[in-house]
């Protein structure tokens, strides 16, 4: 079981002092939190994209080229790659030279994303979405199989055996199916014999694990191998020492988060009630304690079989070294927690990629 | 839909660090690189992945050797590693701390000026304020075919993409329409940057439209030389003036990006340069439909500086000379033709950043001595 | 129209409606899921998400429904063939939610609601809405027997009494306590961006929210 961290790169109000901290300042931080991951023995860092000013990082990939040069362990990620709104192409070069910066420790999690800015902003059309993922995705996996490109599709110009560089040095880049939870969605990993990232954003941690059940039996039904069988779950996710203080100090910036989207959105934030009943035991939002989050990771894996759990940390400008106080819990007391019921086989073992060598590049700085 | 994008609503956020260019008038040496596949010693290319993290490493030296700037070039063919240049930079960033770091050039016909806000912003987020880029046609043209554009239109795609890109360098929120993409209606892009903080150059290999082009825009120009002759450059150099002023923009500096080697004497840098550049040029001859590339007029590229290939006090007496005739305050040096070797890039770049640019910064202070010599 | 509810069709086999299929078939529903891919699929998908409701095509899941739900994304309202729903009693459980799914033409302009639209883009005679201010993620949690100190209600909008009466009794028996609006046109009080949107409101809520609003938009 591996364990690791989601971040978009928060610039929102802080609730309690009203102050912003910069946007330059927010992706600083990104970079500051990987660091602080991979020394408390996390295993993945995941980083979002959006386009607007609460969430800063627009271009995720030049932050973990920059978070690649001073970690040498840790695997970076999109999470998610807001795959129907850009070129595979593009996405494919700007992995692959992460990918060459970082030894090879790159992921990609393609996927809707939950916000819709980047369709204007783009000039796509959101009523269009199934044609544009299907159709750029077909395109991403054949870019990662294939150095020289021959494709056609409806969504960009046709590629007549381009050759597309850098190829990534370790064979394909590992690309896992960002799901909501749709389950024509988790059929749709399955069919292309892809690993689905997937999250439980609230409300019980396991019954959306029907989720996972559908996504096996699917898998069987395609003829997939166990190695392209596999799962991982975020959700959001705070500690401190204390798990009643961790609760009570991430309330605020919870409430701030849920209910700027909920203006945005048109639905109310949640109450004080359903945040009790989402952090308890059993709940889909993981703020506790070491202990507490480690027993619910257990119980969600007994549901979910997954083998990559993270926790998402900064939304609604929690204080970043309270965020680096959490990173450091998540990897220092809850990961040998949860391996030790779970055992610490890697992703990478699971795949049947070799893990890479922590290379340092000449003169690297320590 | 509410879309949380006015910027002027949110509280004011603190002031962002950055590592300004040089004041007028001051002079600035950087090095500029194309990620070329080379080979080993048994004569096998190198992983692709092993270039990438060379240049970052090579950044790093000229960093160290005192140089200013860093600048990578954009392509998408088979060896060359150069097809994500801000992705690199932002590495390169976490390992410096004063370098600038820059592009030469970012293709951006073939771009969306957006995606290029972003990356770039990003770029200077993490850097602390050190992102720049120099936009420019480049001399490939795969980039056409691959994302889409016709190379007939280059004009047209050119003014239409520097024109976004400087509002929205310049002046968000930006309500703009064109040919080539989506309008935009009020739009902020993030990261936040402030107006006109990242220094865009407009990179010319030696057309005249091109040099009014950037003239019009009121941008700083590069030339790129790739030999040649420098009164030539002197020339663009002066229709660049006349057609600032005629344009009412305000003066903008002018720089050169030129190939060479350092090597201890004269005759060794010509030497183990020479075979290097002659299969170089005589490669894209025929593509380009050049004459075959002769020893005659390579030592005649050396001897007028549009090539610096010699030992560190000659390659200085021709850059300061150069730059003098071409009235250039910047210098970008491509080091090894970024053709050789890892080792030999790396020192070549050590080379210009250490004896070099001192030399020529010398020069430069004592400017009718430099141009007697 | 007088029958009582037996055999339910959902169109859609996303989250809204497996979430909607697993309470009706708790409540002793004969449920039948029809999605935009092959039936195989949508059984995997009901197999697993549903279990108790079977998959057929739509036309087919349509044909001895006692009452369909549209439970699709409204952008694909187009894929589904009027024909098939022609004097069925049909239940609206879409939203049009534009910060979410993107802006649609035909739903922009919609003064009396966007079921009101889709009532006239499929010429649907027996269209109630309902279900459409819950959360898919709520809705099974949510349940509480009739009686139950703690029951939330849900809002059953329709302009023919028989029609809002019989979906209102389905939602009762799923665990909910109905409140019946009148007319379709006052479904647009729980739409996204109203105060009962997503809020799980309890019936006094709904009727003390929703009558003031009838009120003043009669």
């Amino acid at each position: 079981m591996e364990l690791g961290i989601g971040a978009f790169g928060d610039a929102s109000r802080d609730p309690r002092t009203g102050t912003r901290i910069s946007e330059a300042q927010a992706v600083r931080n990104v970079v500051e939190s990987i660091v602080v991951a991979e020394q408390a023995g996390l295993d993945w860092f995941g980083l979002g994209e959006h386009h607007v000013p609460d969430f800063p990082v627009s271009a995720a990939a030049p932050v973990l080229a920059a978070a690649a040069q001073v970690t040498n362990r840790i695997k970076l990620s999109s999470a998610v790659t807001v795959l129907s709104t850009d070129d595979p192409v593009r996405i494919y070069e700007q992995y692959s030279t992460v990918d060459a910066i970082s030894n090879g420790r790159v992921e990609m999690i393609p996927g809707r994303g939950s916000s819709i800015e980047s369709y204007p902003l783009f000039g796509y059309d959101l009523q269009d979405y199934d044609r544009l993922f299907a159709d750029k995705l077909d395109l991403l996996l054949e870019v990662n199989r294939s150095a020289h490109v021959t494709w056609e599709g409806t969504t960009r110009p046709t590629l007549t055996g381009q050759y597309v560089p850098p190829r990534a040095e370790h064979g394909q880049i590992p690309i896992w199916l960002g799901v909501g939870g749709n389950p024509n969605s988790v059929i749709r990993a399955a069919s292309l014999g892809l690993p689905m990232a997937t999250g439980v954003l609230g409300g019980s941690a396991t019954r959306s694990s029907t989720n996972a059940q559908l996504y096996r039996h699917a898998a069987q039904q395609f003829g997939n191998t166990p190695e392209q069988t596999l799962i991982m779950l975020g959700s959001p996710g705070f500690l401190m020492q204390d798990g009643r203080q961790a609760r009570e100090a991430w309330w605020p910036h919870w409430r701030q988060f849920m209910k700027t989207v909920g203006e945005q959105r048109g639905f109310l934030p949640p109450d004080r009630a359903s945040y009790e009943r989402d952090t308890a035991a059993g709940g889909g939002l993981l703020i506790g304690s070491p202990e507490e989050i480690a027993e619910r990771i257990l119980l969600m894996h007994e549901h979910w079989g997954h083998v990559r759990q993270y926790i998402h940390i900064d939304m609604g400008a929690v204080p970043q070294k309270d965020l680096l106080h959490a990173i450091e819990l998540f990897g220092t007391e809850v990961r040998p927690l949860v391996q030790r019921e779970l055992g610490n086989t890697s992703v990478d073992q699971l795949i049947g990629r070799a893990s890479m060598p922590a290379v340092s590049v000449s003169g690297a700085a320590s | 839909m509410s879309n949380p994008s006015d910027r002027n609503q949110l509280p004011s956020r603190p002031p962002e660090p950055r590592i300004s260019d040089p004041a007028p008038g001051g002079l600035h040496f950087g090095i500029g690189t194309f990620a070329f596949q080379y080979d080993d010693a048994t004569g096998t290319p190198v992983p692709g992945a092993q270039v990438l993290r060379d240049v970052v490493d090579e950044a790093v030296a000229a960093e160290r050797a005192g140089l200013d700037s860093f600048g990578i070039a954009e392509h998408y063919r088979r060896g060359m590693m150069d097809s994500a240049g801000p992705v690199v930079l932002a590495a390169i960033a976490s390992r410096t701390e004063t370098l600038r770091l820059g592009t030469a050039v970012t293709v951006l016909s073939t771009q969306d000026p957006v995606r290029v806000f972003n990356e770039f912003a990003t770029l200077d987020a993490v850097s602390s304020g050190r992102a720049q880029m120099i936009v420019g046609r480049g001399s490939a043209i795969e980039s056409f075919p691959l994302f889409g554009y016709d190379l007939a239109q280059y004009e047209e795609l050119f003014d239409e993409k520097v024109d976004l890109l400087m509002r929205l360098l310049r002046d968000q929120p930006v309500t703009w329409s064109g040919r080539f993409r989506t309008a935009l209606t009020e739009q902020v892009l993030e990261p936040q940057v402030s107006a006109g903080a990242i220094p865009v150059w407009v990179g010319v290999g030696g057309s005249p439209q091109s040099v009014v082009r950037a003239a019009r825009f009121g941008l700083p120009l590069m030339f790129g030389i790739i030999g040649g002759s420098l009164s030539r450059f002197a020339a663009l150099s002066r229709l660049y003036r006349e057609a600032s002023a005629e344009f009412g923009q305000v003066e903008q500096p002018i720089g050169m990006h030129v190939h060479g080697y350092i090597a201890d004497t004269e005759e060794e840098a010509v030497e183990r340069f020479w075979p290097v550049w002659s299969a170089v040029m005589n490669a894209e001859a025929p593509k380009r439909g050049w004459a075959p590339y002769r020893r005659e007029r390579f030592d005649a590229e050396v001897a007028a500086g549009s090539l610096l290939v010699g030992s560190a006090e000659t390659v200085a007496q021709r850059i300061a000379a150069g730059m003098q005739l071409v009235g250039a305050s910047r210098f970008d040096f491509v080091a090894a033709a970024s053709r050789m070797p890892h080792h030999d890039k790396k020192e070549s770049i050590e080379r210009f950043g250490t004896d070099v640019a001192p030399r020529v910064r010398a020069l430069m202070m004592q400017p009718a001595e430099a141009a007697t010599r | 129209m007088t029958v009582p509810i037996n055999r339910v069709a959902i169109l859609g086999a996303g989250r809204v409606g497996t979430s909607i299929a697993r309470t009706l078939v708790d409540a002793g529903y004969e449920v039948t899921l029809a999605g935009s891919g092959r039936p195989a699929n949508v059984e995997m998908i009901a197999a697993f998400t549903a279990p108790g409701a079977s998959a057929r095509w739509a036309h087919e899941a349509t044909a001895d429904a006692d009452l369909v739900i549209l439970a699709l994304p409204l952008h694909r309202l187009s894929s589904v063939n009027p024909v098939v729903l022609a004097g069925k009693l049909v239940i609206d459980a879409m939203n049009y939610w534009p910060p979410v799914d993107g802006t649609i033409a035909a739903f922009e302009d919609a003064p009396a609601g966007s079921s009101v639209v889709v009532r006239e883009l499929l010429g649907i005679s027996h269209l109630v809405k309902t279900f459409n201010h819950t959360g898919y993620h709520d809705l099974e949690p949510d349940r509480r027997p009739a009686g139950h100190p703690e029951r939330l209600g849900m809002a059953v909008a329709g302009d023919v009494a028989q029609d809002v009466a019989l979906v209102a009794e389905l939602i009762n028996r799923i665990g909910y306590e109905p409140v019946a609006l009148d007319r379709l046109e006052h479904g647009q009080q729980l739409q996204p961006g109203t105060p009962l949107f997503g809020a799980r409101p309890t019936a006094d809520d709904i009727r003390r929210s929703v009558t003031s609003s009838v009120v003043h938009s009669a």
